[in-house]
């Protein structure tokens, strides 16, 4: 069930009513039901999974919930009994223990996943070194790949760590957990939630709130604003630069990377205002998974903006547990000892880095294009970290120019090209496609057709499109555009609709504004493909 | 608090006020000359009543059957309830539907559409549907026409299917968005005053060959529950063919030949008048606007003329010229059809 279908809607709006007129107590069991429904929808097989993970992740959490309690009490019991020292070695005997049933869990867990998501890719790898020896091909399995997986996973794997780390409780309902694992708004595409965070608010009791449910409704629209008006629209024009499969070159290139951006962003942050508003109407308040990223000024603030809850979820359960682990902790020794102490305290945190920025590249995709996009973007963050005294100089050196409007504006600008850049990874056939065609932008002079084809739009519309867009699209477009990025640079000041609720009548003139926009210039119906949220796929 | 809810009150009244103007907005008005045949089923409702015979098919019923002529010669008071491309289950629903307006005697259907069994076409699917008014039949006339992309709800809420007419209204959109424009139709039939002769070597020239012969069977299934549904309103339900005579829409003989057949076996009357061109008196470089594949008004005429006989003297519909209520309303029918002509053949 897509979000944007007509069935989702009618869904939302009949599980709204419902929701708020049954019991209290049993609105976490509507929302299962719900929740259990709509995946359903993806297909009955991938139930088979999400289960499987639910109910492994149940068990796990519970044994080493039972270790843990057992420990304390045998700590309590023998408390006078043990020294210091025994009472240490206990603790990590059965920490240790505790860390094998957490490893069971991820193993299973992310074994699922790695089978499901990358046998292809690895079995092509392994195809084409065999090819390079004549060797038989290994024939591909086609296995399904179920709806939200790398979501749902990488939630219920934090909810096991946090259990392990006990910073959160162990589920003792398995339907609690099975809620906690499948809640359906932000299954598909996140945000990525910790349990001690969204399990208690999934579980009490929402009494209707007229002003959160009108929060929620206007979040909501504007959601389906971004993603039907802007993201389906634009997405005429990406198809017709990539032109199936033989993309365009030179300038057009550039024109790719503008409009992608533009694109990923409607579309990501569109699903993910869905996603938030739909449960804000519910209740129940989700972590904010963007802050503006175009507004940032350099990789590292963009991706402390972009998809915030995996950058955390990278961080907590990947970046960190690495750079403290035995192993980095003896590379750390044996490099300082080696390298010396300036070059030797940095190879540990790059080989974290660079495995965590190579995780999130997996993790986005089963192909080369992901894997060289993440490590692409943490090049640039280390070489940035490498530059940062000479920056430091030269703002010291120029602190009216790097302090200006103008330098801030700049820096942006730069760095939304940059991510572009690297994002346009996404809609190449591989690297090397991605990589002649980033050549072609120096190499190719075509900006004069570029031009030519757009005044030819403009002089007569009838009769020319420009990237297969008229000139009302394009209109559409540039205006949508700029009421996001209007609305956007207003809500980092202050929240809007906070604003926007002092005065109720400016408060529904726009929203019967954004209602009107989705509903007649939103891109959906005959004669426009229903297009999937991009991060549905990953 | 009392504030707010007035206001939020007023302004989703609002809002839904202009979403009726909106949806009314950008629903195609079927002005334009190409395709004003979109306008022909929705004025049905307003001469709906009073007819002994009804006519439903596809675009041969409404370029070949004029009810004026039906009146003026016969005194048979009549209606076409034709769309183009008018598939077999929407007709069985439009009679259904209007089954619910009148009494007729006999219900005469065109068997060319009976060669499709599937849905074909949107666009011709809109033509059809959307000039019915809200009812079960429509909904399941909708149901069982509906193409592959096509959903229920775009037809229940237009504006989700019409919306992105919005960057391509004309001033027509705007003129008729509460307003009916004028009648295109004399009693659901649609003159077309032009002459496009049929060309000598296509005359007798035989259709492409077929893989199959054999008549869909959902079509038939359809006809079955037309004929089950005039015996059950006690009304005639009589077959025909009307005169073609164009390679592109050829009636094969293996048709006509299940037609009769089928007819035979459940006690229709069946007339295919292509059989019959030479004594309708059909020429076709003078009766035809598109090269034989449909009749113009002077094509029409005749065909009414021979086919108001068949009518009144086989059927037994009778001459109700006497009844002076209806005399006066077909009367005006009458005069309006005669000066729609006057003033087409005057533009020619």
């Amino acid at each position: 069930m897509l979000f944007t279908s007509y069935g989702f809607v009618a869904f939302l709006c009949a599980l709204f009513v419902v929701y708020y007129v049954v019991p209290k107590k049993a609105q976490w069991w509507l929302l299962l039901g719900a929740s259990y429904v709509f995946y359903a929808f993806a297909g009955l097989e991938c139930l088979a999974f999400i289960l499987v993970t639910t109910v492994s992740s149940y068990f796990i959490a519970r044994v080493m919930d039972g270790m843990r309690r057992r420990e304390e009490d045998y700590l309590t019991v023998n408390r006078d009994k043990m020294e210091k020292e025994e009472r240490k070695k206990y603790k990590t005997a059965a920490k240790k223990r505790r860390f094998l049933v957490l490893i069971a869990g991820l193993v299973l867990n992310f074994g699922i996943l790695a089978v499901l998501k990358y046998t292809a890719f690895a079995l092509n790898n392994v195809n084409s070194v065999i090819g390079l020896f004549g060797g038989r091909r290994i024939s591909i399995p086609e296995l399904i790949l179920p709806l939200g997986i790398s979501f749902y996973i990488f939630q219920t794997m934090g909810y096991l760590i946090d259990v392990y780390r006990q910073k959160t409780e162990a589920e003792r309902n398995p339907f609690r957990l099975a809620l906690f694992v499948s809640f359906f708004p932000q299954l598909i595409q996140g945000p990525i939630s910790r349990h001690s965070d969204l399990a208690p608010q999934l579980f009490a009791p929402h009494k209707f709130d007229s002003r959160g449910f009108g929060y929620g409704i206007q979040r909501i629209l504007w959601g389906y604003f971004k993603k039907l008006v802007i993201a389906d629209r634009v997405m005429v024009a990406i198809k017709f630069l990539l032109n199936d499969g033989a993309p365009m070159s030179g300038f057009y290139v550039l024109l790719l990377i503008l409009i992608y951006s533009i694109q990923i962003y409607a579309d990501f942050t569109g699903g993910i205002d869905i996603t938030i508003g739909i449960a804000e109407a519910l209740g129940i308040r989700l972590k904010e998974n963007f802050k503006n990223p175009f507004s940032s000024k350099s990789t590292k603030e963009y991706w402390n903006r972009w998809h915030i809850t995996m950058g955390t979820w990278f961080t907590d359960y990947v970046f960190y547990p690495l750079s403290v682990c035995k192993p980095m902790l003896k590379l750390s020794k044996f490099s300082r000892r080696v390298f010396g102490n300036n070059v030797g305290k940095r190879i540990p945190l790059y080989t974290a880095t660079i495995v965590t920025w190579f995780l999130t590249g997996l993790w986005h995709g089963a192909s080369w294009n992901f894997i060289v996009w993440g490590l692409l973007n943490c090049a640039v963050i280390l070489v940035s970290q490498e530059l940062e005294p000479l920056y430091k100089i030269f703002r010291a050196k120029f602190p009216r120019l790097t302090g200006s409007w103008g330098y801030g504006k700049f820096m942006a600008i730069r760095t939304f090209l940059l991510m572009g850049l690297i994002r346009s990874l996404d809609c190449y056939r591989n690297v090397r496609m991605t990589f002649s065609m980033w050549w072609s932008m120096i190499s190719k002079q075509n900006i004069g057709r570029v031009f030519r084809q757009f005044g030819a739009m403009i002089s007569s519309p009838e009769k020319n499109t420009f990237l297969g867009l008229s000139l009302s699209d394009c209109i559409i477009v540039a205006v949508s555009v700029m009421t996001v990025a209007i609305v956007s640079s207003m809500s980092a000041k202050e929240s809007v609709r906070e604003r926007l609720y002092k005065k109720p009548v400016l408060m529904w003139s726009l929203c019967g504004l954004l209602f009107f926009a989705i509903i007649l210039f939103g891109a959906y119906g005959i004669g426009y493909d229903a297009s999937q949220f991009i991060y549905d796929q990953f | 608090m009392k504030k707010r809810i007035i206001i939020a009150v007023c302004a989703l009244l609002v809002i839904a006020l202009l979403f009726v103007f909106f949806t009314a907005l950008v629903m195609p008005k079927y002005t334009d000359s190409k395709q004003i045949e979109g306008r022909l089923i929705g004025e049905y409702y307003e001469e709906a009543g009073g007819h002994d015979v009804l006519f439903v098919g596809d675009c041969e019923v409404y370029e070949s059957f004029v009810p004026a002529i039906l009146w003026e010669k016969y005194g048979i008071s009549s209606y076409v309830r034709g769309s183009p491309q008018q598939l077999v289950w929407q007709s069985y629903y439009l009679l259904e539907e209007m089954f619910k307006y009148e009494n007729p005697k006999a219900v005469v259907f065109n068997v060319l559409a009976l060669k499709y069994g599937e849905p074909r076409d949107e666009a011709m699917n809109r033509m059809t549907l959307d000039g019915m008014k809200w009812s079960s039949s429509k909904r399941k006339a909708i149901r069982a026409s509906m193409t592959e992309g096509e959903k229920l709800a775009d037809y229940m809420i237009p504006i989700l299917r019409y919306h992105s007419r919005i960057t391509e209204l004309t001033w027509d959109d705007f003129k008729y968005v509460f307003k009916k424009p004028d009648r295109v139709s004399d009693s659901g039939y649609l003159m077309n005053v032009g002459v496009k002769p049929t060309p000598e070597y296509y005359i007798g020239m035989a259709g492409d060959p077929l893989y199959d012969y054999t008549l869909p069977a959902r079509a038939m299934e359809y006809l079955d529950m037309m004929k089950n549904l005039c015996r059950e309103k006690g009304c005639e339900l009589v077959l025909v063919k009307a005169p073609t005579n164009s390679v592109m829409y050829y009636w094969y003989d293996e048709w006509d030949e299940q037609i009769c057949d089928y007819a035979e076996k459940n006690g229709l009357a069946y007339y295919n008048l292509i059989d019959e061109c030479d004594n309708i008196g059909i020429d076709w470089n003078t009766d035809t606007y598109d090269m034989g594949a449909h009749l113009n008004v002077y094509g029409a005429e005749k065909t009414s003329a021979y086919f108001g006989k068949i009518l009144s003297v086989n059927h037994g519909i009778a001459d109700r010229r006497g009844e002076s209520d209806i005399a006066a309303k077909w009367q005006e029918r009458l005069n309006a059809y005669y000066a729609r002509k006057k003033e087409m053949e005057s533009k020619q």
